[in-house]
């Protein structure tokens, strides 16, 4: 437990010091908008991606309506600001909590499903969460919800992004993160080894909800607007596919698959008309000669750097 | 594996940060060259609209560089896709204005988009036209007159008017049935006036109905509508819904007109629905590439020469356009973005291929629209309607 808090002390310290690193880029203006608007990008895809994964890759219960809980947390937190004029954190907060409410609400029955099933009722959920907003005129209707002030920066998109990821992993971690993977391992046999499965299905799905609202929260105040095309059933296989390049299961995966791809999209941007081909041929190609994805279930691991280092960085790493 | 640290996690992100960072710089100024910007819809949902409209900007930069230029430098057009959707639109326009340091950014095609990429425009003062975004609010919005936004386009209340007229008046219509994208801020505004301008005009709407884009199946809508008997069917929808509601409509023995706005325009129309289920099918459009004026044969010709086909209204827009942008850098002597919104804002009497433009005090263009029918597949030049 106490190498553990340490390498955690020592992680965090790590992304704090990532953190300015880049922040001072951004603020000496050597990282130009464009760029900072696709690393504001990426975290936010890494928060969406490490959540999904939860949902998916730990507790293994395929789900394909991501996208619904990101626009909850987007329309939510739009409400909060917008409407009521209430601070950012609050909003980011509001749009969290309501995902993760309507998470639990629809997790609690469409959990007894599996595989098939399950992907299809989550894909159904998403899609009626996208209409029933596209219906709201209080929230723009099929026109957007427009007037969203600009609140998302690097800080905020960084530090939500290491919380996600500290949250997530040390949720994977513990007790009940344990129940899940052997949730996803063998359902049958947890439940004879005395895990409530649905307690921890309904659980991992919820957290999973709310992480997808918070990066809800920062998408629609970053893009100025939140607007239901923006949630479509293709963003939810956008993120899915991020999940599934990196690996399900594998945290550091999904992090790696969102860099890729956003990397992609983001360099190819001048050649929109091979974009789409380049994509999907990469897609193909991993899934023939990699079906697990980058990095299969595994993280890439302190170990790993220890041994191409010869061990020293293993004892720095965990002395500071 | 979860027991190592994150420290991992940190060197990954740290790799692909600076990868991104090379990228990101290492860009130089051609002074040569005049950047604009283009910000269209080169994928996704309604792809063929981009693509056309940028055709039509590629001609029009085409003949204005052969033609020597502009203040002495070349034109030379920067496009970035908005992948159909607007936090695309706001990233693309990011990327225009910031990265490559365009002087003015011309689309996107759709409202949303357009109003999406409006915010950043604003912000970094440079000014975009829009063929064909139709939403009031992009250029006027609460009252307040959007300063950097322009569009080469009518607005939707009179795409509206106008077909409520020409059912009303050339079609001798009395009765209408209204079947509406609700999903489509566009297709509700062209309703709204529809009905608004047809009933004035002595009509009754007797049935209104709604679908959702991306439906299959319409066929137990048009059956209540069929019921209602309604002598003309308004249909203010995107091509893809639109040419299966016709199918299916024919398919179920509806016989009446029907109409609908620009949305109507293009060849995957036809494709969609098969050319005699759209027979006694009219819409309102910006231009017909069979009107006789010259200007328009001219462009025809042209762009007929340059890729092999007809342009459609969004090409003729996006040439429009183009044009208007071109004239305002003549008229500013400058490529000062601000210098260029204060030369736009004052465009006048411009001949453009969709008419001749003048814009009023909201940014708008007040400029006729065509009526087209539909016989065998073939849009045929109806009639003209002035404002």
């Amino acid at each position: 437990m106490r190498i553990q808090t340490k390498t955690d002390l020592a992680s965090l310290a790590c992304g704090l010091t990532l953190y300015a690193l880049l922040e001072g880029l951004i603020l000496a203006d050597i990282i130009p908008p464009y760029w900072q608007l696709n690393v504001i990008r990426v975290c936010i895809y890494i928060i969406l991606a490490t959540s999904l994964n939860l949902i998916n890759g730990i507790t293994g219960q395929f789900s394909i309506g991501h996208a619904g809980f990101m626009a909850i947390g987007a329309y939510m937190s739009a409400i909060m600001t917008v409407k009521l004029g209430l601070p950012f954190l609050v909003a980011i907060l509001t749009g969290g909590l309501a995902a993760a409410l309507l998470g639990f609400l629809i997790g609690l029955p469409t959990l007894r499903l599996s595989g098939d099933y399950l992907a299809i009722a989550t894909l159904g959920l998403g899609e009626i969460i996208r209409i029933t907003i596209l219906n709201i005129s209080y929230v723009g209707g099929a026109s957007g919800f427009m007037g969203i002030p600009k609140y998302t920066n690097f800080t905020w998109a960084f530090l939500l992004m290491l919380f996600t990821l500290f949250f997530i992993k040390n949720f994977v971690n513990s007790t009940h993160g344990r129940a899940c993977i052997a949730i996803r391992e063998n359902e049958i046999a947890a439940e004879a080894m005395g895990v409530n499965t649905t307690k921890y299905k309904v659980l991992a799905f919820t957290i999973g909800a709310a992480f997808a609202g918070v990066a809800g929260a920062l998408f629609s105040h970053n893009f100025y607007m939140a607007h239901p095309t923006s949630f479509t059933f293709m963003q939810s296989f956008d993120i899915l596919t991020m999940v599934v390049l990196g690996g399900l299961g594998s945290m550091t995966g999904s992090i790696v698959g969102v860099i890729a791809l956003t990397g992609i999209s983001a360099y190819m941007a001048d050649y929109p008309e091979i974009r789409m081909i380049i994509y999907a041929l990469l897609l193909i190609v991993l899934m023939l000669f990699r079906p697990q994805g980058l990095f299969g279930s595994k993280e890439i691991s302190l170990r790993i750097f220890s041994r191409l280092t010869g061990g020293e960085r293993r004892g720095a790493a965990q002395g500071n | 594996m979860f027991k190592k640290s994150m420290i991992p996690l940190a060197l990954v992100a740290i790799i692909a940060v600076l990868s991104l960072l090379v990228a990101g710089c290492g860009e130089k100024a051609d002074s040569k060259e005049l950047k604009i910007g283009a910000n269209f819809e080169m994928t996704g949902g309604v792809a063929t609209f981009g693509q056309s409209a940028v055709n039509g900007i590629k001609l029009a930069f085409k003949e204005a560089n052969t033609g020597g230029g502009i203040l002495g430098k070349q034109l030379s057009l920067v496009v970035a896709d908005n992948k159909s959707e607007a936090s695309e639109a706001v990233n693309a326009a990011t990327k225009l204005i910031t990265q490559d340091k365009v002087k003015a950014v011309l689309g996107p095609v759709t409202s949303s988009n357009t109003l999406a990429q409006s915010k950043i425009a604003h912000e970094n003062k440079v000014p975009f036209i829009t063929p064909t975004g139709t939403n009031p609010k992009i250029t006027v919005d609460g009252g307040k007159v959007q300063d950097f936004a322009f569009r080469a386009c009518f607005i939707d209340p009179f795409q509206g008017t106008v077909m409520a007229n020409f059912a009303s008046k050339s079609l001798k219509a009395k009765t209408a049935a209204v079947y509406i994208d609700n999903s489509s801020d566009y297709a509700k505004g062209l309703a709204e006036f529809f009905e608004k301008a047809f009933v004035a005009a002595g009509g009754q709407i007797v049935s209104k109905e709604a679908y959702l884009a991306k439906e299959q199946d319409f066929k137990a809508v048009l059956t209540k509508i069929k019921a209602t008997n309604p002598e003309v069917i308004f249909i203010p929808g995107y091509y893809q819904e639109v040419g299966m509601i016709a199918k299916q409509a024919r398919e179920l023995g509806i016989t009446v007109p029907l109409l609908g706005g620009d949305g109507w325009d293009s060849p995957k129309l036809v494709e969609i629905a098969g050319a005699a289920a759209l027979n006694n099918g009219y819409f309102s459009n910006h231009y017909s590439s069979e009107d006789k004026d010259p200007r328009v044969v001219k462009f025809v010709e042209a762009y007929r020469k340059e890729y092999n086909q007809s342009p459609d209204a969004l090409a003729a827009l996006g040439y429009d356009a183009a044009v208007m942008l071109i004239d305002a850098i003549k008229r500013a002597n400058s490529d000062d973005p601000v210098k260029i919104k204060e030369a736009l804002a004052q465009t006048q009497n411009l001949q453009g291929v969709s008419g001749v433009i003048t814009l009023n005090a909201e940014h708008d263009p007040v400029k006729s629209a065509v009526v087209i029918e539909l016989k065998d597949g073939k849009q045929v030049f109806r009639e003209k309607v002035n404002p």
